[in-house]
């Protein structure tokens, strides 16, 4: 899998993943297993409407309750921090750790109980009486976005965060000059990644050093910065420890309500507070709801099958405060004609507060509802011409001879070689044995149909639609960083600066700088030292990390050579430039410096180090994005992330017409990351993300009732993907190297999860066609196919 | 009230409040955190461990239900500090994990699995563990680390649990 023409020592090879030790024995630091001396419980009173006036919170019998310590409200809380952030400039919608005069969505905190025990706190929690006036509220997000509905949040005056319409190119012209056009409009149910664990942060002050102790399973961007703002502290107050280790996230674990809420419990009683959700109050009122998007597509092509230009409206539903959620809108500008060349586009993007949980990113932050409707367009585009569905993506396909590829909303893919891939993945899957044999289903009695999506992967997170969709925020970087000591007995030491949740960054980051340094990465120590002694960084985010903390352990392992030549080249008489580095010695003229001189010259004889040298053996990097330096241009152009990884996913699918139950019957998947870190972390990740995608297109959604209620509210009703409903994936390999990052590696965090979703429903679709049956929403269940089938059936059996 | 679980093959004796959950005594009582709190409804299977060799949801027992059986947690399979077992060294080899949270519960239903069928199917391995849900890897890597632990043991004279 290593890039063409490249060789490596130990990246792309089979190596273990060095994390998976401690977790396979059950010793991972999980932020449940981490209990202090004196530490508190937090359980939470839950708003009982989707809107309502709160009177009064009486909270005499839960105070008298053995073992509480406090029940705070949200006046309380509102009184001592400042709002929460909001990406987008919205400062009339203010959101709160708890409910501050009014509640918005059912399930939301209104008051936090502070005992014991977990268990006791819960017990008070029951006690608390909160009495509430019913306000009118808003589910829908088409009903929320007319002006005539109830704004969630009235100082703001309506429900609308975010309406632009952007214009790239000449649409009018293109779908002028189009031979034909069609509408679509489908629709991604909420769900969310819904991690095994549930969202925890444990919380202590020192009044005596006046810091603020902070541990959490996070996953989050700022999030010192926005504990420190919130709670009017000085950065330098606030030390989050990362060696936490987090039990999955996939871009929800970002509980900074949480953190807020329980930073102020903690400096309030003067000792350590812990709240863990449990699993109701994750699903219902953890705030980690995915994007709900309403997508309404005009798209113009022609007779061949090649598109001109596209017309799309997302309709997003934010759910009742704003966060970081409407820049899930923005993000997928970046791939918005996916991997096609469409001239032109209008866009317009619209994100709306409802009375429905908040939303929070979701793995591909927005990518893959957007590579929904995408791939569904283009399946009704080769409908509509009666072509072939993979023949028309292959006429619309960027070809490798055109990167770097410019497309009309001012992001340039670096790389690419999508025919190749579909080339590849069509010979392995065979696929005129695959159409015999849905034809041989078909003609037995089965519905069956396969499915096809081809799409990207942006990877590198730059987070520049955040200067694009606030004007206020002029963003131009999203570093991140690595330090490396070699200590005085020449041991090599790396420090990582975040939190992790299964990437497996240790491995990564040892696997750059054993690289560079040709060094076996299993002698390489990775620590994680607190936010205080981190140098910054933006957190695993917008599958990011293979090339920014891989890009920055490499290029500081390269200023630590550089050091290391220089001490030996003056050992060996010679300009640095001379002397040849090779496995941790330094040779010139048939004389070698081994590592430990140079190790100690470094760190003992100062008299022997070049002039101006430090002592010691360090050396760091903060390492900017690659692309995206600039701000917006006037007309909403941008560079978004600079790396563009590829995946083509071909799924069969049989149904029982009875029953409706879709069965995957082969999953094959090309991907292209570039060159691969570690293959087996690449894996896991494509695998993984395919699973999440099965869920998304057939099980999993957070229902709401019309009142507001959540339906889904445990595992029994949310349902998630289990080793029966996950066929086994065959995955084929195809790498295209990113000319922009140190080893040509893209992102593989969200592959599978970008393309699994729209390739299933296309296969539903095939398989229900010559019902006339089409399903346009997210997730197709198994009643919505068993109903959908029957009705068909039974209207043909009336037919004439 | 008190309780004495006997944990991998130590008894103890703690006292808890009737209605503290296995899970909580093992996690709070004897600081064997290795078996997690995932849903507390018995669907996930993050909580597992085995009782009297079968699996069971630790969620959804009493730890007053568990005095006189033999339990067994992921801290007593690895033989040695330091020392993974065979299928633990398995899970490694395929990466059969990513955020290790329901690991310990699919480790512990391999170990179950592998001790009564030394050599299932592949079928067989999935019905196993698809009563533990992940949310990581898609399972596919962690089928293929117990269809190589069948492998290993096989070929070695051991029993699952070195």
């Amino acid at each position: 899998m290593s890039g063409p023409g490249r060789k490596f020592r130990y990246i792309s090879t089979d190596r273990r993943v060095r994390e998976d030790r401690r977790f396979v024995v059950g010793k991972g630091n999980y932020i449940a297993d981490l209990a202090v001396e004196g530490m508190l419980h937090v359980a939470l009173v839950p708003s009982q409407h989707a809107a309502a006036r709160i009177i009064s919170i009486d909270a005499s019998k839960a105070l008298a309750s053995p073992g509480v310590h406090a029940v705070v409200g949200g006046d309380e809380i509102a009184a001592a921090s400042e709002p929460l952030m909001n990406g987008l400039d919205t400062p009339n919608v203010r959101r709160f750790p708890l409910a501050v005069g009014a509640t918005r969505y059912m399930g939301e905190w209104v008051a936090a109980v502070v005992a014991d025990t977990r268990a006791l706190a819960e017990d008070a929690a029951e006690l608390v009486e909160v009495e509430y006036e019913r306000s009118p509220h808003v589910i829908d997000a088409e009903e929320a976005y007319k002006p005539t509905s109830p704004p969630v949040h009235p100082a703001h005056g309506s429900n609308t965060l975010l309406d632009r319409v952007f214009d790239w190119g000449d649409i009018d012209a293109h779908f002028a000059a189009s031979d034909q056009r069609l509408s679509l409009r489908v629709t991604w149910g909420r769900n969310s990644t819904v991690p095994i664990e549930t969202f925890g942060v444990l919380a202590q002050w020192d009044p005596w050093n006046e810091i603020l102790d902070v541990r959490a399973s996070i996953q989050m961007p700022k999030y010192a910065d926005q504990i420190a703002r919130a709670l009017r502290l000085p950065m330098n107050g606030v030390r989050v420890h990362y060696d936490v280790d987090v039990g999955g996230s996939y871009g929800v674990k970002r509980g900074i309500k949480h953190s807020v809420l329980v930073g102020h419990l903690a400096r309030k009683l003067g000792r350590p507070v812990r709240l863990i959700e449990d699993r109701l109050e994750n699903m219902r009122s953890g705030d980690a709801h995915g994007p709900e998007r309403v997508f309404d597509i005009d798209v113009a092509f022609d007779n061949d099958g090649v598109i001109n230009s596209m017309k799309m409206r997302a309709l997003d539903n934010a759910g009742a405060y704003a966060g970081r959620a409407p820049f899930q809108l923005g993000k997928p500008i970046g791939a918005i004609v996916g991997p096609y060349r469409i001239k032109s586009v209008r866009y317009h993007a619209v994100s709306v507060t409802t009375n429905k949980a908040v939303e929070e990113a979701v793995r591909g932050f927005g990518q893959s509802p957007t590579n929904y409707a995408i791939e569904t367009m283009v399946d009704r585009v080769a409908e509509a011409v009666g072509l072939d569905r993979v023949e028309v993506r292959r006429r619309n396909f960027i070809r490798a001879d055109e990167f770097p590829y410019l497309i009309p909303s001012g992001t340039r893919y670096d790389s690419g070689d999508y025919h190749a891939v579909v080339d590849k993945v069509l010979a392995r899957v065979d696929w005129t044995a695959l159409v015999a044999e849905r034809d041989a289903l078909r003609a037995g009695g089965t519905l069956a149909g396969i499915g096809v999506a081809a799409c990207l992967e942006p990877s590198g997170g730059n987070s520049s639609f955040e200067p694009l969709l606030n004007p206020k925020n002029a963003t131009t970087t999203w570093m991140e960083s690595c330090r490396i000591n070699i200590d005085a007995l020449g041991t090599i030491n790396v420090a990582i600066h975040t939190t992790s949740s299964g990437q497996g960054h240790e491995t990564l980051v040892a696997t750059a700088v054993g690289e560079a340094l040709e060094i076996d990465p299993a002698k390489i120590r990775v620590t994680r030292p607190d936010s205080l002694s981190s140098l910054p960084g933006n957190s695993p985010v917008g599958s990011r990390m293979a090339i920014m903390l891989g890009g920055a352990g490499f290029h500081a392992a390269h200023k630590l050579k550089a050091k290391i030549t220089a001490i030996a080249a003056r050992q060996l008489g010679c300009a640095p430039a001379e002397a040849a580095y090779c496995e941790g010695a330094v040779s010139h003229g048939g004389k070698t410096i081994e590592w430990a001189k140079i190790v100690d010259i470094a760190h003992r004889q100062f008299h022997d180090l070049p002039e101006g040298f430090e002592p010691g053996l360090e050396a760091s990097h903060i390492m900017q994005t690659p692309t995206g330096e600039a701000l917006p241009t006037a007309d909403g152009r941008v560079q978004m992330y600079p790396c563009h990884s590829f995946e083509f996913h071909v799924v069969l699918v049989a149904i029982d017409p009875v029953l409706g139950k879709p069965e995957l019957r082969r999953y094959v998947i090309g991907h292209d990351c570039g060159v691969v870190i570690n293959p087996h972390i690449v894996k896991g990740m494509t695998l993984g993300g395919i699973a999440h995608g099965i869920g998304a297109a057939l099980l999993e959604e957070f229902v709401y009732d019309s009142e507001g209620q959540m339906m889904s509210q445990s595992f029994m009703d949310y349902l998630m993907p289990s080793a029966s409903e996950v066929p086994h994936v065959e995955i084929v390999h195809h790498c295209t190297p990113s000319p922009l990052t140190v080893f040509g590696q893209k992102g593989s965090g969200e592959s599978g999860y970008l393309g699994a979703p729209a390739a299933i429903s296309g296969a539903i679709n095939d398989a229900t066609r010559p019902l006339g049956v089409r399903f346009n929403k997210l997730p197709i269940r198994v009643g919505a196919i068993a109903d959908a089938v029957a009705e068909a059936l039974e209207k043909r059996k009336e037919a004439p | 009230m008190k309780v004495a679980l006997t944990v991998n093959g130590d008894t103890r004796e703690i006292d808890v409040e009737p209605r503290t959950t296995l899970l909580d005594a093992l996690r709070d009582s004897l600081r064997l955190t290795g078996a997690h709190t995932g849903c507390e409804h018995g669907v996930c299977g993050a909580c597992t461990v085995l009782i009297d060799g079968a699996p069971a949801r630790a969620c959804l027992m009493f730890a007053v239900q568990a005095d006189g059986f033999e339990l067994t947690t992921i801290e007593g399979l690895a033989p040695a500090p330091g020392e993974l077992s065979l299928i633990q060294d398995a899970f490694c080899e395929t990466h059969g994990m990513q955020c290790g949270y329901c690991t310990p519960g699919m480790v512990l239903t391999a170990h179950a699995l592998l001790r009564d069928d030394p050599a299932p199917s592949r079928e067989k391995i999935v019905e196993a563990i698809s009563a533990n849900i992940c949310r990581c890897t898609g399972y596919g890597q962690i089928v293929e680390a117990i269809e190589l632990a069948a492998r290993r043991l096989a070929g070695s004279n051991a029993g699952p649990a070195t």
